[in-house]
């Protein structure tokens, strides 16, 4: 597609798409190649300390994000791919921005100021940047007639401070729309999905997962799409339905859209819930 | 409702206000804005698991109820997962108190409520501080070693395995000691 951009951005992909989920990565980074955007990764970047940092240690959460910033090369965006990183990230700078203590820290620790103006974003940002869906449109692999549930989970969710910074709801409808594909509306598109508490309290996770995925199979999706690698994991290991339906990366569908055939093999090869029987259904798998 | 609360009197008038101005040192947030809508109650995800409701620990708080704010189940089932603090009408950000008040029991040893959650939270800072990434497969392991529970979750287990999800060896950042030195100097300090 056009190369004529080749924008480029820091990329921070967090210990989930690092491991767990590098389905979610290689798609990710398939969707960027087709734009024509250079990702540079974050050179040594460190796990952001997840939500057990911040509840047992602050100060060290504070550390481990603030080490991330100080890696980020100045005036390039840092994109980040998962929400919860993006989260950590960008209320850590708000603080850097607004608290002079927390710069003389970062100044001590890190031996520079931190760049406070660092424009810190999500892949939705970029997806909005590049206009993806007026592009997508264009397209003739679209997953046409797919009734998709799109999950954002607590994405949607941030700190009163942060209340006014730009909302995603409604970003993944809108591109869905543009390939041809049907979401749904339902109404546990922002429930969480349960963060470590599934490891923690599998039994009461399953049932949570459960109603989530069951509010969606009521509203008539064929499957579910997210946004962040966690949320499909916990719905995928945590499923107990009969009949689940598939739980897809946003990232792949979008994959799929601009002609990732090939590839998908190779990524559903790692989802628990296969997805191949209700893709080959609607013609979009072979 | 659990001991202070049912079985002593609160007076009010003599309510200590030290530990609402600690929570307001740690978090920034000040629980004394609250005046029990609900919300935060209504909206939460996970309030069933809960042996108090969000806005029950926020009323101790106001009380000076030390002990039971934090010596109960709510502080460590919070997830963050923000669902409270988009809904609250006085835009308290509740999960960072909850972290304040965890932070506080492990300080001060008290009897932690949760202790699961609290050895999971362990185990994946242990994994942070040994590769500077986290390290599932072991975080689980260990986890599950220290819970003396081997079997729950084997199944899923295996089949992440089998779909190579689950990874044998970790990802790892090349400078550890960058990394274990900001671990160091925090154990110092609070006990984790």
């Amino acid at each position: 597609m056009n190369k004529k951009n080749g924008t480029r951005f820091s990329y921070f992909p967090g210990c989930s798409l690092a491991t767990t989920a590098k389905e979610n990565e290689q798609s990710l980074q398939y969707v960027f190649k087709k734009f024509g955007i250079e990702l540079k990764e974050l050179e040594d970047w460190n796990c952001c300390g997840s939500s057990s940092a911040h509840s047992i240690n602050s100060d060290l959460a504070s550390k481990l994000i603030s080490r991330n910033l100080s890696l980020a090369p100045q005036g390039i965006p840092l994109m980040v791919a998962c929400p919860n990183c993006l989260l950590r990230l960008s209320q850590e700078n708000l603080h850097l921005k607004n608290d002079e203590k927390a710069r003389e820290r970062f100044i001590r620790n890190w031996g520079k100021p931190p760049d406070t103006e660092l424009e810190i974003i999500h892949f939705f940002d970029l997806f909005e940047r590049m206009d993806v869906s007026r592009k997508i449109k264009t397209l003739s692999e679209k997953p046409a007639g797919l009734k998709v549930a799109p999950y954002y989970g607590c994405m949607l969710a941030r700190p009163p401070e942060m209340r006014h910074e730009k909302n995603y709801y409604g970003l993944m409808e809108k591109i869905l729309s543009s390939m041809g594909a049907e979401p749904v509306k339902w109404g546990h598109y922002a429930q969480c999905c349960g963060s470590y508490l599934s490891a923690v309290r599998p039994d009461a996770i399953t049932s949570k997962v459960d109603a989530i995925i069951q509010d969606a199979v009521d509203a008539g999706a064929d499957c579910l799409v997210t946004a962040c690698a966690m949320c499909h994991l916990n719905l995928e290991i945590r499923c107990s339905l009969k009949h689940p339906i598939p739980i897809l990366h946003f990232s792949e569908l979008l994959s799929m859209a601009l002609g990732a055939k090939k590839r998908l093999g190779g990524w559903f090869s790692k989802h628990l819930i296969n997805p191949r029987p209700l893709l080959r259904s609607k013609g979009l798998y072979e | 409702m659990g001991n202070q609360i049912s079985s002593d009197i609160i007076h009010i008038n003599r309510c200590d206000n030290s530990f609402r101005d600690q929570i307001v040192e740690l978090s920034g947030e000040n629980a004394g804005l609250c005046f029990h809508c609900g919300s935060c109650a209504n909206g939460c995800p996970f309030r069933d698991l809960m042996d108090y409701s969000p806005n029950g620990v926020l009323r101790m708080i106001q009380l000076g109820l030390r002990p039971s704010a934090l010596e109960c189940s709510t502080i460590w089932v919070c997830v963050g997962c923000n669902t409270c603090a988009v809904q609250c009408p006085m835009a308290i950000h509740i999960p960072a108190i909850m972290d304040s008040l965890c932070q506080i029991a492990l300080a001060e040893g008290v009897k932690v409520a949760e202790p699961d959650i609290l050895n999971f939270h362990q185990e994946f800072l242990n994994s942070v501080e040994r590769y500077g990434r986290s390290h599932k497969l072991e975080i689980m392991l260990r986890y599950k070693i220290k819970k003396k529970n081997w079997f729950e979750d084997l199944a899923v287990g295996l089949k992440m395995l089998r779909k190579r999800k689950l990874h044998l060896l970790p990802s790892r950042v090349k400078n550890l000691f960058e990394l274990k030195n900001m671990f160091r100097i925090k154990k110092q300090g609070v006990r984790l």
